[in-house]
C-alpha cells in the first residue's frame, strides 16, 4: 500500500472515534435517565415544608396540645471528611447525647448517605438549642432544622390525646405519604383525627452545592408548593373539670367519665394513673415507656374505656324500668326480701321498686328479673327462658350497654350482655334456665360495661330513656361538629315510667337510709347509685350520678378500683366533681381533702 | 496563490476558525464551571475566566509573532529547541514544585508553567527533523530507533515527574510513525495488546474456583487459552502454509504467543504490585468493577451524570447546577467538558466532537498537500498530539477510559497548555503557508 493511502486509515481512525464518542453521549444524554435522576437527586435538595399541625382546644379554648419550636440536629458524613474530621465528643456534649449514642448515630448516617444529612439528635427543645446554637458551626457537616415539637403543656387527658411520634416502618410503606423521620399520631384522638391535623406538606425545591447548602430555588420555584396547615380541633372536653378530676385521683387506680346529657358531650375523661403526655415524646421516649409499661399500676391503660367491670348495682335501675315497661311489676308492686334466694344487706322487708333501689335489695330484682325471663307460662323452663332473654337483652342494649355508643371512640371496648346465643356456648342448648342465670339480674354474671358506658347511662337516667351518642369532638376546623357525631338514640321506654327511679336515685343521696350520703352536694338535688362491684383484690368503688335532678346538666360514672363501697369514695368524689362543674369552684374542702388525701392501699376495700 | 502573497492570505483561515471557536468555548465554559452561576468576572485577573482571557491574549500574540517568523528558523533551530525543552524538563525535576504528586511545575510569581506542554512541539519537530533527513525513512532499523529515542526521552523525564497521561499522549505518534512506513503490523499489534491489556484486567480482577486449586484468580483462564490457541495454530499450519513458509510461520506464531503471555502476566504482575490502590480502583471502575470504595468512581460517576443531565439541548449557559456548584472536580480544567455536556446538551457536546474531528482531519488534509517532508512529518505529529488528548481527555469524561488527567486543547483552562497547542498550531500553520515555495 501506497504511504500516502494512510492517510485515509488514519482519517478513519479519527472518524470511528467521533462516531463512538457521539454514539456514547447520545447514550448518556439521550437514553440514561437514571443518571439523569442520579445527577437530579445530586443537585436538588427536596426541602419539605411542614404544615403546622393542627392544635387541640377544650370546649372553653384553653389550649390541650401545642406546637413547639423545637430543632434537629442534622449530620452530613462527606462533608466532615471533606473538612478532616471533628471532635465528636465534644459534639457529643454540646447536644447532649452520650459519647456512645454518637458514635452509633455518625455510623448510621454513614450508612444511609453520605453526602445527605441524617438526623443524629432529635427534637433538640428550642431552650436547649439557644445554647448551643453559637457553637454549632465549628463542626463540619453539622446543620440543624427547624421542626415543631408537640407538646401537651398541662399533661391532662393523655390517654384520650394519645401519642404523637416518629412513624415505623409500616407507615412508611402505607403509601399515606409519610417518609422517614415524619411524625404522626400513633394513638388516641391524634391517630383518629390524624388526617384533619397533619395538613398538607409543601415542598421547596433548591439546587444545592457539592457542601448541600442551599443556593438558589430550583426552576424557579415552578415546582414549589406552600403547606397547609392542619385543622385545628376543639373538644368537648372541660380542662378545668378534667384538670380537677386528675387531681383528685391521683394515687388511686378507677375512672370518671362526665357526660353533658343533654348534647352526649364529654366534659371529662379521666384515667388514674395517668402520665404526662410530653414523657413519650423526644428523645427519652424509650426510657420512659418501659418504666411505665413495667408499672403495675398499668399507667398507660386507659380505663375508661378500655376497663370492663360487671356494673352491679348500677344495673338495677335499668331492670326496673324494663319491667315497667313489660308491665311486670308497677311502681306500687312490692316483692318480700326473701333472702334465701339470693343474699341482701340492711333491714327491709317488703319493698317497691323506689324503695328497693334506694336499698339495693337484691331478691327485688332477682324477683322482677324472674317474672321477665321466667315467667312460668311454658311448661319447659328451659325453652322459655331461652325465648324471652332475647327481648331481655335488645332492651338493655337499647340502653347502650353491649354497644360501641356510636363509634366514635377508637378503642373503646362494648362489654358484655348475655343473650341466648352466649348461654347456649356456655351450657349448651335448653341446658339453661333462670336459675343458673339469675345473677345477671343484679348486674353480675357475664354483664361487662366500661365506665364510659356507665356514664351514658347516667345521661340516659337523666334524659329520661334517651341519650345522645357521647363523643368528645366539639368541631373541627372552621366545618364545626361532624355529622352523625351525636345521633340520638331512644330507649323506647316511656319517660314518665322515669318518675319512680329518678326519685330514688334521688333518695340514694339524701334520705337517711341512702347508701350515698356522700354524694350530696349543698343546695343542689343530686341523684345517683352507688355500687360495689366484687373483686379478689377488693371491692371496686363505682358511683354513677347526675344533677341536678330536674334540669341535669352533667351526668357522670366515677370508679375507684379496690377501694371499698360505692358510697365511700365514688361518691363523694361524684359530688366533688359535680359541683367543681355546677359552681365552677368546690366548697365541700373537708370532703375534698378526705378524698384527695386517700391513696392506695384502702381500708377496709375487702369488706 | 502567488508566492510572496501577504501571509494573512496564504494562511490556513478554516484552521484559525477551529482554533478562536475552541478558545471562545473555553472561555464560556471556564466561566460557567467557576463562577457558580452568580455574576462573572471576564476580566478581573484573580477569576480563573479572567486568568484564561489574559492567557488567550498571550497566546493569540505568541501565535501571531510565530507567524510572522520564516518557517526556515523552526527548521534551522529544531535541534536547539528540543534540547531547551529537554533541559526544562530536567529543570522542572530539579526546582519544580510540587502540585498534586507531580513535580510538573515552575513556579514564577503567581503563574505556573508546565514545560511538559511546550516539550510537546520540541518532540514533534525533532522527530520531523529526523525523519524528514533519512531517505531510508522508517524501515531502516538506525533511523527507527533514533526517532524512538526522539520521543522516549521527554518521554522519560516526564514519567518521573511522574505524570502518566502526558507519557501516554507520545504514544499518539505511533499515527506519525505508521504514515512514514512503519509497518502496519504494529498498529494491529498495538490494537491486539490493547485487548489483552483489557482481557488481563478483567480476568484477573475476578476469581474462579478451580479443582485442586481453590479460588483463584481467574487470569489463569486466559493463559491456559492463549497456550490452547497457540498449540493450535501450532498444529494447524501444515494444513494451510505451504511448505517453504511454514518455519517462518512457525517461528511467528511462537514468538506472538509468547509474547502475549509474557505481556500479559508483566502487565498482571504490574497491576498487583506496582500500580498505587487508587490507580487500581479507577482501572476497576471503568470496567464497572465494585471496588468496595464508595469514592472510587467518585469522579467518573459525578462526571458521567453531569454529562447526562444535559439531554437533548442542555441546561443553558451558567444554569448547570452540577457544574455551577463544585460537583465535579477540576471541571474547568480536565473535566471541561462535562460542562459542555450539561449545559450544552447533546446538540452542543456532539458539536464539540464534530469541531474537534473537523480540526483533526484538517491538519490531515495539510499534512497532505506538503511537498515538504518535514512539514508533512510535522503535521502528523500534531494530529497525533491533538488526536490523543481529545481521544483521553472525552474518553476519560465519558467513562470510556479511566481517569488519566490531561487537558482538551483550547478548552482547558490553564495557561501552559494553552500556549503550547497554541505554538504547535501556529508552526503548523507557517509552514503550511510556505508549502508553495519551499522544497526541502
Amino acid at each position: 500500500m501506497n504511504l500516502k493511502e494512510r492517510q485515509w486509515i488514519i482519517g478513519g481512525v479519527f472518524l470511528l472515534i467521533a462516531v463512538i464518542f457521539i454514539g456514547r453521549l447520545a447514550q448518556l444524554q439521550l437514553l440514561s435517565s437514571n443518571l439523569q435522576d442520579y445527577a437530579a437527586r445530586l443537585t436538588q435538595e427536596r426541602e419539605i415544608l411542614a404544615p403546622a399541625r393542627g392544635l387541640i382546644f377544650d370546649r372553653t379554648g384553653e389550649l390541650f396540645l401545642d406546637n413547639k419550636a423545637g430543632y434537629d440536629i442534622l449530620f452530613t458524613p462527606r462533608q466532615c471528611r471533606i473538612a478532616g474530621g471533628m471532635d465528636t465528643l465534644a459534639l457529643a456534649q454540646l447536644i447532649g447525647l452520650t459519647p456512645n449514642e454518637i458514635q452509633k448515630a455518625i455510623r448510621k448516617a454513614e450508612a444511609y448517605a453520605t453526602y445527605r444529612p441524617s438526623t443524629i439528635r432529635k427534637q433538640m427543645p428550642a431552650s436547649e438549642y439557644a445554647a448551643v446554637a453559637g457553637e454549632l458551626w465549628r463542626f463540619a457537616g453539622i446543620q440543624s432544622r427547624r421542626r415543631s415539637i408537640r407538646t401537651n403543656e398541662s399533661g391532662l387527658a393523655s390517654h384520650l390525646l394519645g401519642e404523637y411520634r416518629e412513624v415505623d416502618w409500616d407507615d412508611i410503606q402505607s403509601n399515606k405519604g409519610y417518609n422517614l423521620g415524619d411524625y404522626k399520631g400513633k394513638s388516641g384522638l391524634e391517630l383518629q383525627w390524624e388526617e384533619e391535623l397533619r395538613g398538607r406538606e409543601g415542598v421547596k425545591f433548591h439546587l444545592v452545592d457539592v457542601r448541600n447548602d442551599y443556593r438558589q430555588s430550583a426552576e424557579q420555584g415552578a415546582l414549589d408548593s406552600m403547606p397547609t396547615p392542619g385543622e385545628n380541633i376543639n373538644l368537648t372536653l372541660d380542662m378545668a373539670l378534667q384538670a380537677y378530676g386528675e387531681s383528685i385521683m391521683e394515687g388511686k387506680r378507677g375512672s370518671i367519665v362526665a357526660i353533658e346529657p343533654h348534647s352526649g358531650e364529654v366534659l371529662a375523661m379521666v384515667s388514674a394513673p395517668s402520665y404526662a403526655t410530653d414523657l413519650l415524646t423526644g428523645r427519652m421516649r424509650g426510657t420512659h415507656y418501659d418504666s411505665l409499661l413495667r408499672d403495675t399500676n398499668k399507667p398507660l391503660f386507659n380505663r375508661t374505656m378500655r376497663a370492663t367491670y360487671r356494673p352491679g348495682s348500677i344495673f338495677k335501675m335499668i331492670q326496673g324500668l324494663i319491667a315497667m315497661d313489660r308491665g311486670v311489676i308497677s311502681t306500687q308492686t312490692r316483692i318480700p326480701c326473701n333472702r334465701s334466694i339470693i343474699g341482701c344487706h340492711g333491714g327491709h322487708t317488703n319493698d317497691n321498686l323506689e324503695s328497693a333501689i334506694v336499698h339495693s335489695c337484691n331478691p327485688y330484682f332477682h324477683e322482677v328479673m324472674r317474672r321477665m325471663i321466667q315467667p312460668r307460662k311454658e311448661s319447659n323452663v328451659f325453652e322459655e327462658a331461652r325465648n324471652q332473654l332475647g327481648d331481655w337483652s335488645a332492651s338493655i342494649r337499647r340502653f347502650g350497654l353491649g354497644t360501641d355508643l356510636g363509634g366514635h371512640f377508637p378503642g373503646l371496648r362494648s362489654g358484655s350482655v348475655p343473650d341466648t346465643t352466649l348461654y347456649d356456648k356456655l351450657y349448651g342448648r335448653k341446658r339453661w334456665a333462670y336459675s343458673t342465670i339469675y345473677s345477671i339480674s343484679i348486674g353480675e354474671g357475664e354483664l361487662l360495661t366500661t365506665p364510659l358506658h356507665m356514664a351514658n347511662l347516667a345521661a340516659t337516667l337523666a334524659n329520661r330513656g334517651s341519650f345522645r351518642t357521647p363523643h368528645v369532638i366539639q368541631s373541627i376546623g372552621s366545618k364545626g361538629k361532624p355529622a352523625g357525631m351525636d345521633s340520638l338514640v331512644q330507649t323506647g321506654i316511656d319517660p314518665a315510667l322515669f318518675k319512680p327511679v329518678i326519685k330514688a336515685m334521688n333518695a340514694v343521696t339524701e334520705s337517711d337510709e341512702g347508701t350515698a350520703p356522700l354524694a350530696r352536694i349543698p343546695g343542689i338535688k343530686v341523684c345517683g347509685k352507688t355500687g360495689t362491684v366484687q373483686d379478689s383484690q377488693g371491692n371496686h368503688s363505682v358511683f354513677i350520678a347526675f344533677a341536678p335532678a330536674n334540669d341535669p346538666k352533667i351526668a357522670l360514672s366515677v370508679y375507684v378500683e379496690n377501694a371499698g363501697a360505692g358510697g365511700d369514695w365514688a361518691a363523694p368524689i361524684a359530688s366533688l366533681m359535680m359541683e367543681h362543674y355546677l359552681k365552677g369552684s368546690v366548697q365541700q374542702t373537708e370532703k375534698e381533702s378526705r378524698v384527695k388525701g386517700a391513696t392506695y392501699p384502702f381500708a377496709n376495700a375487702k369488706q | 496563490m502567488r508566492r510572496t502573497a501577504p501571509i494573512l492570505q496564504r494562511i490556513d483561515w478554516i484552521t484559525i476558525g477551529l482554533v478562536l471557536t475552541f478558545m471562545v468555548l473555553g472561555l464560556l465554559n471556564i466561566a460557567s464551571a467557576t463562577s457558580g452561576a452568580e455574576n462573572v468576572d471576564w476580566f478581573a485577573l484573580d477569576s480563573k475566566v479572567g486568568k484564561q482571557f489574559a492567557w488567550i491574549c498571550i497566546a493569540l500574540m505568541i501565535a501571531a509573532i510565530t507567524l510572522i517568523i520564516e518557517g526556515e528558523f523552526f527548521i534551522r533551530t529544531t535541534v536547539i529547541h528540543y534540547a531547551v525543552n529537554i533541559l526544562l524538563l530536567i529543570g522542572v525535576l530539579l526546582v519544580g514544585k510540587t502540585v498534586g504528586g507531580a513535580k510538573s511545575w515552575f513556579g514564577i510569581g503567581s503563574i505556573s508553567l508546565q514545560p511538559s506542554e511546550f516539550a510537546k512541539t520540541g518532540t514533534v519537530l525533532m522527530l520531523a527533523w529526523l525523519l524528514s533527513r533519512s531517505n531510508g525513512k522508517i524501515r531502516n532499523a538506525k533511523t527507527l530507533v533514533q526517532s524512538g529515542l526522539i520521543v522516549c526521552i521527554p518521554a522519560a523525564l516526564i514519567m518521573l515527574q511522574p505524570d502518566a497521561g502526558t507519557v501516554l499522549v507520545y504514544g499518539g505518534l505511533i499515527f506519525a510513525f505508521y504514515r512514514e512506513g512503519l509497518s502496519g503490523n504494529v498498529l494491529i499489534a498495538v490494537f491486539c495488546a490493547l485487548l489483552l491489556l483489557i482481557a488481563t484486567i478483567l480476568t484477573g480482577a475476578s476469581s474462579y474456583n478451580y479443582p485442586f486449586l481453590g479460588p483463584q484468580s481467574s487470569i489463569g483462564w486466559l493463559w491456559m487459552i492463549l497456550i490452547t490457541l497457540g498449540t493450535i495454530l501450532w498444529k494447524l499450519i501444515p494444513g494451510w502454509v505451504v511448505p517453504r513458509n511454514r518455519k517462518r510461520v512457525r517461528r511467528a506464531t511462537i514468538i506472538c504467543f509468547s509474547t502475549a503471555l509474557i505481556f500479559s502476566a508483566a502487565v498482571h504482575s504490574g497491576l498487583e504490585g506496582v500500580l498505587k490502590t487508587h490507580q487500581k480502583e479507577r482501572i476497576y471502575v471503568l470496567f464497572g468493577m465494585d471496588v468496595g470504595n464508595p469514592d472510587a468512581d467518585y469522579n467518573i460517576r459525578h462526571a458521567k451524570a453531569a454529562v447526562s443531565s444535559g439531554g437533548w439541548a442542555g441546561k443553558g449557559f451558567l444554569q448547570g447546577p452540577m457544574t455551577a456548584y463544585g460537583f465535579v472536580p477540576e471541571q474547568e480544567t480536565d473535566f471541561i467538558f462535562c460542562t459542555i455536556g450539561e449545559e450544552w446538551g447533546f446538540a452542543g457536546s456532539a458539536f464539540v466532537v464534530f469541531l474537534y474531528t473537523l480540526l483533526l482531519l484538517r491538519i490531515l488534509v495539510l499534512a497532505e498537500r506538503q511537498r515538504s517532508d518535514f512539514t508533512r512529518i510535522y503535521a502528523y505529529g500534531v494530529a497525533s498530539i491533538l488526536f490523543m488528548h481529545f481521544l483521553i481527555n472525552v474518553g476519560m469524561v465519558l467513562g470510556l477510559a479511566p481517569v488519566i488527567g490531561i487537558p482538551l486543547p483550547f478548552l482547558s483552562a490553564g495557561g501552559s497548555s494553552l500556549i503550547g497547542f497554541t505554538l504547535l498550531i501556529a508552526i503548523l500553520l507557517r509552514l503550511d503557508a510556505e508549502r508553495s515555495y519551499v522544497l526541502r
